[in-house]
Parts: C-alpha cells; structure tokens; sequence
C-alpha cells in the first residue's frame, strides 16, 4: 500500500516537548554497541596498507614473508583481488574510484589501498600490514593547493551550476561609493568523528551481510551490490550505534574490503580504519581560496556582488566545495556573480563535511559583510536588514519563510549587541583585548524520497521501520516524537527501528535532510494507518502495516527558496603579546521551523557552533608538498575544538512556521557551523583592529599582525 | 627457545577477576573489547589522544590504549560496565542523561570515567592549570565551569557536546558534595594524595 498524504497530524504534543535520548541509557553505560564491537564466531582481522607515494604504480606488493606470519590468512592486493564493477550510477552519482579497491597498479595520492593483510588476531594483522614491503615506481607528484593555480578549470556536469550571473559587474563596482575586495582562505580541514569507520562483513544464508558504522545502510547495500555485481536484495547492512559522521561515513573502503575479504576467506572479517588512515580513505573539506567583491551605495545597499571560490579535486574524482553557493540565497544586486572552480591534484577526493559549501563560504561572506559595514560606518545587523532580498536572489523564486532579522533581533537582544561600541581596539580585560562579532547563517532546506513502513500490532503498540540513521543527531527519539503525534498514542507507545537496508529505501543521515526527509514518511504512513484503525476492527496477530513513499510527494512540492536561517554572535578576548584568542560566549539564534526535540536540536546547534569555533581558531591539517602527506595525521596534529577551548555557548530559536510544507521541519544539523567562523573573525577585528582573512586565526599570524605585519598565511 | 609472547594474566575488572590468555603485544583496550566483550571502553585513536578509552585503574583515570594488558596486572580496573550500581545509574552517568551531555555517544564512556576522577581529584585538592592559587593553604578551589574544561580537556567529543558535558559533570560534582553522597561505588580508594602518577602510568 502506498500513500503519499500526510493526513491530519494528531498531535497529542510529543514534537516539541523535551525529550532524553531513548538510547541514553545504553550510551552511557556503556551497553550500546557500535559497529567493531559486536562478537562474531570466527572473526578474522582486516588490517589495511595504505600507499607511501602520491604518484605512481606499485611494482611488487612482496607478500610471501608476510604469509608466513603467525595468524596471516590472506594479503589482498591489485595482483590477487577479485573483480569489482565501478561501472554504475549509485545513489550518489559515479562511485568515488577509491571503492574500486586492488583493480589495478596506479597510485594516484598518498594514502591510496595497496594491500589487506587478514588475520586470525588484530595484534596479528597489524604486525603484518606493517612488515609488508611495497615497491614503487614513483612519478612527480602535485599536492599543493594555491589560490589561481594555472591548472583551475570551472567544473560542468553538475545538478546546480558552478557560476551565475547577471548584470555587469565592472559597471556595478565602479558606480559603487563604497567597494570592498578581500581574499579569504580556509584550510584543509577534516571530519575526525570519534568512532573511527569499522565494518564486520560475512555470507550468511546466501546474502552479504554487513555490520556498519554509517549514515545510511540503504545507501551503502546499494553501493555494495552495484560492486560485487549482486542482486540488491542480497546485500543487508545494518548500523545500529554511528559514534559520528558529519559526512564522512558513506561508503568508503572499508566495507568493500571487509565484503571482499568475507568471500575470499568465506568467514567473518572486520575492517577497522585506524585515526591516521581516516586522513586519507573517508573524504575531508577541500582548502578553499575566495575572493568576495561587494559595490554599495553610501547607505548600504548592494550594488554589485561577486564571490569566486577555488578548491581542490582530486585526480580520480571531481568534487566541488561549492563555497560560492551561499550568496545566490542571501544578498541580491544589480550585477551579482557566483563562480566555482576546482584544482586537480594528486591528493585524495575531497568529500562533504558538515555544512559543505556553507561553512567556509560564509566565513569570505560574512566577513566581508562586515568589513562593508565598517566601510559604510553601519552597523552590520544594518547593513543585513538593509540588503533583505524580496525573493531569491539568482532564482526569483519565494522564500518559504525567512526569519533571519526576526534571528538578527532576538540575538542582538539577548547578547546585548545596543551596547556595543562600534570602534574595534576599544575594550580592554587585563592583557585582553575585548571585542564582540556576529554573522548569518543559512542552510537549505531540502527532502528526498524515503520509505517506511508502521504496524499497528495486536498487543496495542506500534512499530515503526525506516532506513534511517542516528548518528548523534538524536534521529531514533525524534522519529518516535513525530510517530507518536501522527498515531495520536504517547511515545512510549511506539517501537522505533532504523539503520537496518532490509527496511527500504530512505534518506541518508546527510545534507541536514534525515530528520526532514524521515518524518515525512513516518507522517504518511503513520497518518494512513490511523485512518484505517479508525474505520473500526480487530488487529490480527501479523498487525496491520502501512508503507508510504514521499517520492511523489516530494516531486509535487511547489519549487521555492527552502531555506533554514539564523544569526551567531562571538565575543572574543585576544592576547596581543602571546597571540592567543579565546572565545569568551557565543549566542546563535535560529529559524528553522519546527523543533522536533527541544533538548537535542539544542544539543545540535550548539555541536555546530562548536564546528564553527573549532574552524575559525584551530583546525588544519597541513599538506607536506614534498611527500604529498598530510604533516602530523593525527589528533595530536590536527587539534580539534577540546573542552578548555569552548566557553559557554547558548542557543535558541524564535518561530518559524510554513504552513506551505506539508513537515514544517527543516534540518538543524549544519546551520550551526555556517557563520560561526565569520562571527569571531568579526570579533577579532573588532577587538584588535586587524582583519583576519585566513584561518585559522592562529597566534602567530595574531602576532604578525601586531607587529604591523600583514595578518595573511 | 624463543622467548614465549603470550602469557595467561588474571585482571581484576569491576569487582570481578578474569583469567586470560593475551598477546604481550595487547593493550589493556584490545584486551577489555576483543577478549572480555567490555567493549563500552572505546577506541577513538588508539594512540592516547582522545580519551575515549578512559578507564580507572586504582582509581585514578588513563587512558586504556597506552596500557598494555600485562602490565594491568594487580591493578583494580574500572570500566563504564562497572560504574553504576546495579540498575541504579551513578549520578554522574544520571546528570549525562538527563542534560543530553553526549550527542553519538561514543566518547561518553571515556567523558564519565574522566568525571568520576575529576570529581575526586578536585575533592582532593588536586589543583589544575586553571587554579588561580595553587599553594595548599589555599584549600580547594571551587570547581567552576573553567576547571571543569580545563580537567576535562584531555576527553575530545567530536560532536560538540562539551557545553552539556561541563554542566553533567557540575551537576554531579554538586550531588556528590552533598552529606551522604556516595559517589564511588568501584572498589579502589580513589585517587588519595596529590602526586606523581604511577610508573607507566599515562593520565588522561
């Protein structure tokens, strides 16, 4: 049976009421079980041997001693691996190569699978992949990502375009009173979620069953089928606990060489990825170098807007951090210019992070519009309220809702933003220089075809089966909110499962789209169901089970301009003589329409704005451009946001309804991050002065500023 | 002869005593999740970066992948699995619930290990990098949102969690400070005088 109507909701008032984590319990004792730690009889250990050069072919993989380990089972490598297909269009487009594991010699990045090596213990395998002598013949290689490199092309192929234009911009800045041209870089940066990827594969009554720490198992079976050429109901991947993602857990190695491993060896084998493989297997946010060009008038308003944005692709996949994007929904012009273009390198295919695009394309935006303000002696909430668009800038269409200057005022309220004196270097705490910053965030807010299924069972309970995933966001609690209020039963009523293929096709946990996209089905189902149940009868002992499919749905949905919005707010404090800056409070005020799960959406803004911290004052992962390796690939080098460096953050939210949509709920996983870079950026000048267009904001680069320096690299 | 690379050890974890066989090449982590199915200890770095696997031994905190299983030997071994007290959640793991101080959940175990100790350390004494004044005279410092970062500082949660993570662990420290409060249901004897940690010891 498939329905595509919502029905009435019934709300007995579960969504929007605080609720803790139905797993909270086994979270924190420690019960709940992730993917590399559930026991399997006859588990064999995978342990990967990643490549040493960033260019090349592999001339001998000298197994033979490495067999002759204790424990050794097997050395997978290009010599000896079974046929894998990457011929197919996946869910997410062409398969990203690296998934093709062992098809042939060539070495496209350092970091690249060369070998497996299984064994009966983990102790066992990893003394083997590191004995494994690989040899080479290496080539030159290019790993280094700099602004106008020669070889930048502008990407086609795309399902939304690398440029836009309209108007004539030269016209538009040289009739502009006030001009600002500023470049901006951000660094490489990457996911680190805290469970590293791990996947258990084995054959189990004829069907490829894997067991996975992921973002959507109805993603990775449909990939693993396309690879191994089998029939899709073959393949069940489940992923029950996800210790994070933020982008990275898609279908990466692993659980192609776990899968692999299985048929060769024909019993269980589990592959863990080790933190520094993670640098180089599971994607990371491309550098980027932007260039922002705003022409207004004396007042303040835009004239002429241009925002370039170069990033790095691989050799073997082409990807786009299309940091460019963020404009086409915010600021309209006359003339008004986005452009994407990519840099191919030997280095390995950048991916989605958490607010891809957005997060260090808001940083040039945003702070551009501020460093507009200061040029126009305006106040930068101003400046924002003053360049409101009436409708998408590049589309025309409508916003369905727009809250940002209802985010603008309730922020400023609440921060204090009246008081603030706006001449930077003014305020002073001891050795601190004080300054205040803010910023806007947006992130889109879209939906996807999802399935699910809701039984009424014979014992007066209702369980609710989708491919769903909870990778921290709280998905599993949500879900069972939005079941509760479409079956019109309490919570406790319902059985929610999710991140199990077998329950259909749905939505990853990706582009702040799950809990949107996942809700929608569950409403559908859930609201048919209901009217069934109300006609009356017994429920037999099977139950009764309605399926819904949001694909015509989401097909009908009036095309407009979808959008989450907010507004973040820093105040810094910034050690001129030591260069350090700490972030003293953060406020982030949202619109992004209806709040699920008041306790965890809090949770999930202010992870976000965490994100944003952690972007705009530590996290860098430096490219050696002799080896082609990243420096320090570990926790230790790469330094993320930890306890010390995160001061209290607030964050809430004012209404946001659309009655047009027929969920009302927009994602709320990534707009943390959007802005929050550009608002202690802001907060720096405004403390010291000194524009800071490259992060991260590290002391030295503070200290060269203070010795009149130029704050960039 | 070769010289033997295993050996059968006896570990003395959550009250309980285990008998096994390990590879000398084992960390007290592999040992916990691969051979005793302790696997609420988790393996974020596996090269003492991220706490994660956070476990007491004797009390005090450390992290679990720079320890190798042989060396645990003799040691009282406090896992997640051991902290509650039968069905009744210890009120540090209660405050982490209760406040959503953990998003995926997989760095929790080793953040609530990490408090456990925190909470016993400060109310030894223990000062921090964040104590204004260190000399004993001064007593114990008030456990404030800073020390609190600053003693849990060596516990990454990728999912940002932190700002609920300091108010579980503050939440809890108040609980425990209250006449009566039992805070320490594992065997060991908390962390006793400020000093040096162990040999071999690697404090989290």
């Amino acid at each position: 049976m498939t329905t595509t109507t919502t029905g009435t909701p019934a709300a007995t008032g579960a969504v929007g009421a605080a609720r803790t984590r139905l797993e909270g319990l086994a979270k924190v004792t420690g019960a709940a079980r992730y993917a590399g730690e559930i026991p399997f009889a006859e588990l064999a250990h995978g342990w990967l041997v990643l490549s040493t050069i960033a260019r090349g072919r592999i001339r001998a993989v000298e197994s033979a001693p490495v067999l002759a380990m204790p424990g050794v089972l097997a050395v997978l490598h290009h010599g000896n691996a079974p046929r894998v297909d990457g011929d197919y269009t996946g869910p997410l487009g062409a398969p990203d190569p690296v998934l093709q594991v062992f098809q042939h010699d060539r070495v496209p990045y350092v970091g690249w699978p060369v070998a497996l090596v299984v064994a009966e213990t983990p102790e066992q395998a990893r003394e083997a992949a590191e004995a494994l002598v690989v040899r080479y013949d290496q080539e030159p290689h290019e790993a280094e990502f700099s602004a106008g490199h020669p070889d930048r092309y502008t990407p086609q192929g795309s399902d939304s375009p690398a440029e836009t234009a309209k108007g004539d911009l030269a016209a538009a800045l040289a009739a502009s009173a006030v001009v600002v041209d500023a470049r901006y870089t951000t660094p490489e940066e990457h996911h680190h979620p805290m469970e590293p990827h791990a996947a258990m594969a084995r054959w189990e009554g004829g069907r490829l069953e894997i067991v996975d720490s992921n973002q959507g198992s109805g993603f990775v079976a449909q990939e693993l089928a396309h690879l191994f050429s089998l029939d899709p109901a073959s393949v069940r991947v489940r992923s029950e606990h996800v210790g994070g993602g933020f982008g990275s857990k898609a279908t990466r190695p692993h659980q192609v060489l776990a899968a692999m491993a299985a048929t060769v060896l024909q019993r269980p084998v589990r592959v863990v990825l080790t933190r520094r493989q993670m640098f180089s297997l599971v994607g990371y946010r491309s550098p980027t170098a932007q260039r922002v060009r705003l022409g207004a008038d004396a007042d303040g308003r835009l004239r002429a807007f241009a925002h370039h944005a170069e990033s790095v692709t691989s050799t073997v996949r082409e990807f786009v951090e299309r940091s460019a994007d963020m404009g086409r929904v915010m600021y309209d012009a006359d003339a008004h210019h986005t452009l994407h273009q990519v840099v191919p390198l030997d280095v390995p295919t950048p991916s989605w992070m958490r607010a891809p695009g957005e997060a260090p394309g808001s940083f040039a935006l945003e702070s551009a519009l501020d460093e507009l303000a200061e040029k126009c002696g305006m106040d930068p909430i101003a400046l924002r309220a003053r360049n409101e668009p009436e409708s998408g800038p590049v589309s025309g269409l409508p916003f369905s809702s727009r809250q940002l200057q209802a985010c603008f005022r309730e922020g400023a309220r609440r921060f204090g933003w009246a008081e603030r004196d706006p001449r930077p270097g003014r305020r002073r705490d001891g050795r601190w220089l004080l300054g205040t910053g803010t910023a806007a965030s947006q992130f889109a807010a879209r939906a996807a075809p999802s399935t699910a299924a809701v039984t009424a069972e014979a014992d007066g309970d209702f369980t609710v089966r989708i491919t769903a995933a909870d990778i921290g966001t709280g998905a599993r609690t949500a879900l069972t909110l939005v079941a509760a209020d479409a079956l019109g039963v309490p919570p406790e009523r319902i059985r929610m499962r999710i991140a199990d293929s077998d329950f259909g096709p749905a939505m990853i946990a990706g582009g702040s789209m799950g809990t949107r996209s996942w809700s929608w089905a569950v409403m559908a189902a859930a609201g048919e169901l209901r009217e069934q149940l109300a006609l009356g009868g017994v429920i037999p002992p099977q139950g009764i089970t309605v399926r819904s499919d949001t694909t015509a749905a989401i097909a009908a949905l009036a095309a407009t301009e979808r959008h989450a919005f907010g507004a973040q707010f820093a105040e810094v404090a910034v050690d001129v003589t030591s260069g350090e800056v700490r972030v003293r409070r953060m406020l982030g005020i949202f619109a992004a329409g209806r709040i699920v799960n008041p306790l965890t959406a809090r949770s999930q803004f202010i992870g976000g704005m965490t994100w944003g911290l952690s972007m705009a004052l530590h996290e860098e992962a430096v490219r050696d451009r002799a080896s082609g390796a990243t420096v320090g690939a570990d926790l230790a080098g790469y330094h993320v946001a930890a306890h010390a460096d995160v001061p209290a953050i607030e964050a809430d939210w004012v209404d946001d309804p659309d009655e047009s949509d027929p969920v009302g709920i927009k994602g709320i996983g990534e707009i943390g991050v959007v802005g929050g870079a550009a608002a202690i950026a802001n907060a720096v000048w405004h403390a010291t002065g000194v524009r800071h267009r490259d992060l991260p904001i590290r002391p030295d680069r503070v200290l060269r500023a203070g010795d009149g320096g130029r704050p960039g690299s | 002869m070769a010289p033997p690379t295993s050996s059968a050890i006896t570990l003395n974890i959550n009250g309980e005593k285990h008998t096994l066989p390990v590879d000398h090449r084992t960390t007290l982590l592999d040992a916990l999740r691969e051979q005793l199915d302790l696997t609420g200890t988790k393996k974020g770095c596996d090269q003492g970066q991220c706490g994660a696997c956070t476990v007491l031994l004797d009390g005090r905190r450390a992290v679990s992948c720079l320890q190798l299983a042989v060396a645990a030997e003799g040691r009282v071994i406090t896992t997640i699995e051991g902290v509650a007290d039968g069905e009744r959640l210890h009120p540090v793991q209660q405050a982490f619930l209760d406040l959503d101080g953990y998003q995926c959940g997989y760095c929790t175990p080793g953040q609530i290990c990490s408090a456990l100790a925190v909470i016993e350390e400060h109310a030894a004494g223990w000062p921090s990098a964040a104590t204004a004044d260190v000399r004993p005279e001064a007593g114990v410092p008030e456990l404030s949102a800073e020390e609190i970062r600053e003693r849990m500082s060596g516990n990454l949660c990728r999912c940002g969690a932190y700002v609920s993570i300091v108010q579980a662990v503050a939440r809890a420290a108040e609980e425990a400070a209250q006449p009566g409060a039992s805070s320490r249901p594992w065997q060991a004897d908390g962390p006793g005088e400020p000093g040096a940690p162990a040999d071999g010891e690697a404090v989290a």
